[in-house]
């Protein structure tokens, strides 16, 4: 591998930098190993301690968990649902051209993005005594639209003014011209970062949790306090490792439709300087791998 | 409305707690997120894996699995903390650190390769590239996003609140539970104490980037 910061290794450098990774392989085994006993010492590695997963109990176990990752699919599903048109609508009214249409929208974004997702969930469900699910839901839209209209916003912003002038040349209203012309567009020169967002709401339906909605951290929780103690890191090993998989698997596919979508998008993809930072108040600010620079190595 | 006056020494509390939080995790994440990604892009090939495997993880696991690792999970291994900020440090600070260590990553790649070159070409080494020339104009471009970080950082700091940190939303949960009837006007009390510090970040963020911005 080549770089920017350094030359290619010569012979001498090689072997250092092979001593450094044997150091280094060592340091991080050395920690581990320590973690390992630590935990052996507790008696983690017992099989009984596993048996909740192949034992007798084990159909009930996987039924709970199995539930507990359908609730947390349901939610980010329906709010990814709602929020999407959402943002679109929040977005019009975004770039709306009456200040007292503007303005006011622009407020309440900065509102929404402002806070904390778990709060505007607690808000829901005792000032609406909603259930849980849909304090869950609504805190999830509300977030979520306010990021995706801003995301819109920037990739509408970042068209050739051209765009807009020529459809308003040929006689489109302003309306027709923003959803024939501009938001198609716009949307897949954006097509990285939304996904990435759906990667952030789909993270954030952990915040369930919190709510008491029975979503998988909750339902590993509730098996723990059933099964005991011991069992209490058996099951979150598990059910971290499900949730990891499951973001990850998202993640692969947002970069696998960034790598499509940049071949076909119209304009291409806007380029990084539009997209990074953009999901200001989001969790997770970088867009996936928009954050390379242009020079890369 | 009165729920609000009544109960301020608690905003107060909570709002000082969350600051703390924040500067705290804050520190912390910024030191290991830039050590994150020094090692990112050293020669070294183990330390870029770990950096990588770390990040990926890091970025992709939801914060509240983190949380629920370093205050329960943890202390039922053995780890005892004294405190559950120190938990609420712990988790903030190791999820940060990723998120960092990618915005310092992408900031060193937008450096023109011929800074580097030219650099090298004088004769300076990996850390003295990277100290000297790199990262310092880096630091423009990743400086913007970086407050952005900061601000998420503080947002998820009102994870801790579920986690037996008492701070504003730690206090938004108790407040609502003694003042039944005035749910809405103490959970708008909380939000406002978040707006206090997420607004000005904001807008200080909007204020560096068209300052710092460089047409390369």
């Amino acid at each position: 591998m080549t770089s920017v910061l350094y030359d290619v290794p010569g012979p001498k450098a090689r072997l250092y930098s092979l001593i450094g990774s044997a150091a280094g392989v060592l340091i991080i085994l050395g920690i581990l190993a320590i973690a390992v006993i630590t935990l052996a010492q507790q008696g983690i590695f017992d099989a009984d301690r596993w048996e909740i997963f192949y034992g007798p109990m084990a159909p009930d176990v996987w039924n709970l968990i199995g539930q507990g990752i359908v609730s947390t699919l349901t939610a980010a599903a329906v709010a990814a649902v709602i929020a999407f048109p959402l943002g679109i609508a929040l977005c019009l009214l975004r770039i709306s051209l009456i200040p007292w249409i503007r303005i006011p929208t622009q407020v309440v974004l900065e509102f929404l993005r402002g806070m904390p997702v778990v709060l505007m969930m607690l808000f829901v469900l005792l000032v609406f005594a909603t259930g849980q699910f849909q304090a869950v839901v609504v805190g999830l839209v509300l977030y979520n639209a306010a990021i995706f209209a801003e995301i819109l916003r920037a990739g509408i912003q970042s068209l050739p003014k051209g765009q807009r002038e020529a459809g308003l040349a040929i006689g489109l209203r302003s309306f027709q011209s923003r959803m024939s012309i501009e938001f198609p567009q716009a949307v897949r020169r954006m097509l990285p970062s939304l996904v990435a967002q759906l990667v952030v709401l789909l993270k954030d339906t952990s915040l369930g949790y919190i709510v008491g909605y029975e979503e998988l951290l909750r339902k590993i929780q509730i098996m723990a306090d059933f099964l005991g103690p011991d069992f209490l890191f058996p099951a979150f090993f598990v059910g971290a490792a499900i949730y990891i998989l499951i973001n990850l698997t998202v993640s692969r596919i947002a970069i696998m439709i960034e790598r499509r979508g940049s071949k076909k998008a119209a304009g291409g993809m806007a380029p990084p300087s539009v997209r990074t930072g953009l999901v200001a108040g989001g969790n997770d600010p970088i867009a996936k791998d928009s954050v390379e620079g242009p020079n890369k190595a | 409305m009165d729920a609000v006056i009544a109960s301020l020494p608690e905003y107060w509390d909570g709002f000082l707690r969350t600051l703390y939080l924040s500067v705290i995790s804050g520190i912390i994440a910024l030191i290991v997120g830039t050590l994150l990604a020094a090692m990112r892009v050293s020669p070294v090939a183990a330390l870029r894996g770990f950096s990588m495997f770390y990040v990926e993880v890091a970025r992709n696991t939801p914060l509240t699995i983190i949380f629920f690792f370093a205050a329960i999970v943890l202390p039922r291994l053995g780890v005892k903390f004294e405190q559950f900020e120190v938990a609420a440090i712990i988790a903030l600070s190791s999820y940060t650190a990723a998120f960092i260590a990618e915005a310092v990553r992408s900031g060193v790649n937008s450096v023109p390769v011929g800074q580097a070159e030219a650099a090298r070409s004088v004769g300076m080494t990996f850390t003295q590239v990277l100290g000297f020339i790199v990262l310092p104009q880096a630091v423009r471009t990743v400086v913007p996003p970086l407050i952005n970080i900061l601000i998420a950082l503080v947002k998820n700091s009102s994870v801790a609140g579920a986690f037996f940190v008492l701070e504003l939303f730690g206090y938004g949960r108790q407040l609502s539970n003694d003042y039944g009837n005035q749910v809405l006007w103490i959970l708008l009390g909380v939000a406002f104490f978040y707006l206090l510090i997420t607004v000005p970040l904001g807008l200080l963020a909007h204020f560096v980037e068209r300052k710092v911005a460089i047409a390369r």
